[in-house]
């Protein structure tokens, strides 16, 4: 262990104090702003102080937006549920596809295995805006635009790859002797599978899960073309916030706050795994 | 006559395309008796490993036919094999203890837990481990986790067990203890083993038969003594044997009653025809070229004999190692006394024929020993 001084202690600290402020800030400000009405936030010079109001979440959650034009209806929290529904669907799809399909990237090599990995991860080079296009006619064609099954499918083009290659990168760091001493032991290779591979890749797996989450859970463009307003998730769903009588910052802040929280309890949850996952590293291979 | 507890025929290992990968084994043919330990020498990348794996069933066989208890098995998953391993990367499991890696290789057998208990505890006596039994692979040293491993493998009763390199990271005590020991574990229970070593010392002392291999060619297999004594090529004589023997290729010529050898620099070496038998002596007259082997502690020094000139002399402790320069080379003896030889100054040499190995110059492969000589 190294010893440090403690005026280099002093400033690393305060190196790290300023990139976590300039970090957090946006967030923090996004935060109060989401207890604020639109005239307060509008309101020259910004101030910290004000009287905290929960009308932009009480907005929100009855779904009654109320503007200088009348009343709109919003359709916030089914965009919200929308967009769990769709994360949390593709990401184990593309967990229960990928998992194994990785363990088989990286422990069989084969001809031409190579090639597949990498054109399943070319996917992710086309700019999505360039497959929207006929995208969308086939999926009219199939009948498949505006389903939950088409927009799952689609974001199958965002997840697998992702997962496979993280996935495989933790399985190829596994000793391929430690599953034999189990297999030699008695055991088949799905046991192998399950018992040895899995569990040694779990902080892999936990982290390329949560990674297709982010990944997932921001998508726009694939959602605002395939899917029609009741399947769409909050990134498109915050377009209505936009209206013609101005924008309602306080609206779309709660709604930032609110869509935020799903991902960042994920990641707080998973983070366990992957601090797990790295103290365990040590002893790979 | 005992059972045959592994077959080997005719087997190729290519890493890559047959025929045109890396070519591991060569044509292996090897037959282990059940009750033998096998020792398998050969120098670093020569195909040990990779033979081991094919009879575990890690890496599938090219060409040939593997059989264990004389069931042909080169297709059987390892699972179906019955077969214990001690991997050369130990290949702990990182998230279980010492204790519980050990006694996890006894899951599939379903035996009860007092008798797993029982049976852990006694390898880790055997083995001097039972102080780290509850602690991580991670937080041991490299020989601990090799004997965990090792360990990991005899606690099995499989039906052959492939020990690689099971004690490559101890030290020689430990080793010598530990060797012992082991020896007597597997003899006891009637057991089967291989067992890849780099130490010759080790394999003399726990093999019953060395298979010596060399360029995925396996060069020689029999009994230590007669790896010794008649090594079957050029590289089982220089392998084999501390210090390695001392090999000068050398011309033949015959007249009258004396054979003659000439070695570089004008050197040569004069017998009587009746230092040889008749077969030999037909065998060498068909040759031009051969190459004379001696090992060091057969060479003797003598006042009448071919003249070198001492180079090295260093007293081991209890023997004493001279290199001298003779015929364009170096001549290594070993001696039991401590000498006062100084460098440089010039010694006689005989070289018995009751001790010469001769190859043939080209292939290498042996035509006499010097016990069969005269
Ligand atoms: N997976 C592999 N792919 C390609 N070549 C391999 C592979 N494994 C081994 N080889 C090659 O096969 C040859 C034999 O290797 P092997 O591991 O059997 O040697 P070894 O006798 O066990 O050596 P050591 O004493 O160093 O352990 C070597 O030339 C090696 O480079
Ligand atoms: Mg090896």
């Amino acid at each position: 262990m190294e010893t440090t001084s403690t005026l280099e202690k002093t400033l690393r600290l305060i190196a790290l104090t300023l990139v976590v402020v300039f970090f957090m800030f946006p967030i923090f400000w996004i935060f109060l702003m989401s207890f604020q009405t639109n005239e307060t936030i509008l309101a020259i010079p910004p101030s910290v102080i004000f009287t905290p109001t929960l009308s932009n979440y009480a907005a929100l959650i009855t779904g009654k937006l109320t503007t200088a034009a009348g009343t709109l209806d919003i359709a916030f929290m089914r965009n919200l549920m929308n967009s769990i529904f769709l994360s949390v669907t593709s990401v184990a799809i593309a967990l229960v596809l990928g998992v194994p399909a990785a363990y088989a990237f990286a422990r069989h090599k084969f001809k031409g295995s190579e090639d597949i990995a990498f054109t399943l991860l070319s996917f992710r080079f086309a700019p999505p805006l360039l497959v929207l296009l006929p995208l969308t006619q086939y999926f009219q064609w199939l009948g498949l635009s505006d389903t939950y099954f088409g927009l799952i499918w689609v974001y199958q083009l965002i997840c697998l790859p992702l997962i496979l290659w993280i996935v495989r990168g933790y399985f190829e760091d596994i000793s391929a002797d430690v599953e034999y001493a189990y297999r030699i032991a008695g055991h088949s290779w799905f046991a192998t599978f399950r018992k040895i591979a899995l569990p040694l890749a779990g902080p892999g797996i936990a982290a390329a899960g949560l990674l297709a989450f982010i990944f997932a859970w921001n998508n726009f463009v694939f959602a605002l073309v395939l899917a029609s307003a009741d399947k769409q998730p909050v990134t498109v769903g915050a377009l209505a916030f936009v209206t013609s009588s101005g924008i309602q910052y306080g609206q779309i802040a709660s709604a930032i706050v609110l869509s935020v929280t799903p991902t960042l309890a994920l990641a707080l949850y998973a983070q366990r795994y992957l601090v797990e996952g790295l103290s365990l590293g040590a002893v790979k291979g | 006559m005992s059972e045959t507890a592994l077959f080997i025929k005719g087997v190729d290992k290519f890493y890559g395309p047959i025929d045109h990968g890396v070519h591991a084994v060569k044509q292996l043919n090897m037959d282990v008796k059940k009750g033998e330990i096998i020792a398998l020498l050969g120098s670093s990348g020569c195909g040990k490993t990779s033979t081991l794996r094919m009879v575990a069933g890690f890496e599938a066989v090219s060409r040939g036919t593997i059989s264990l208890k004389g069931r042909e098995v080169q297709t059987f998953p390892p699972v179906r094999r019955n077969v214990a391993m001690a991997f050369e990367g130990y290949s702990l499991y990182p998230p279980l203890t010492v204790r519980e890696n050990i006694a996890f290789a006894l899951k599939a057998s379903k035996l009860s837990q007092s008798v797993v208990d029982e049976k852990v505890a006694n390898i880790a006596k055997l083995l001097e481990i039972e102080d780290i039994m509850g602690r991580y692979p991670s937080s041991i040293s490299g020989g601990q986790q090799q004997r965990a491993s090792l360990g990991r493998a005899l606690i099995r009763d499989a039906d052959l067990h492939l020990l690689d390199e099971p004690m490559g990271q101890l030290e020689p005590q430990l080793r010598a203890l530990l060797r012992g020991r082991i020896k007597h574990f597997i003899k006891e229970r009637g057991l089967t083993a291989i067992l890849v070593t780099h130490d010759q010392t080790e394999a003399n002392a726990l093999a019953d038969r060395i298979a010596v291999m060399e360029g995925g060619v396996l060069q020689q297999f029999d009994t230590p003594q007669m790896i010794k004594e008649r090594p079957a090529n050029l590289f089982t004589g220089t392998f084999v044997g501390e210090p390695p023997m001392n090999v000068f290729s050398a011309g033949i010529s015959g007249s009258g009653d004396t054979v003659s050898f000439g070695l570089n620099e004008g050197v040569k070496l004069d017998y009587k025809v009746s230092d040889f038998s008749h077969e030999v002596r037909a065998e060498l007259m068909k040759r031009s070229k051969v190459v004379l082997g001696i090992r060091p502690y057969a060479v003797r020094r003598s006042d009448g004999g071919v003249g070198a000139r001492v180079a090295v002399n260093q007293w081991l402790g209890d023997q004493t190692h001279i290199a001298a320069d003779f015929a364009g080379g170096t001549m290594v003896l070993v001696e039991h006394d401590r000498t006062n030889l100084a460098i440089g100054e010039n010694v006689g040499i005989r070289l018995d024929p009751s001790s010469l190995h001769v190859f043939d110059g080209d292939s290498g492969k042996a035509i006499s020993h010097g016990q069969e000589l005269a």
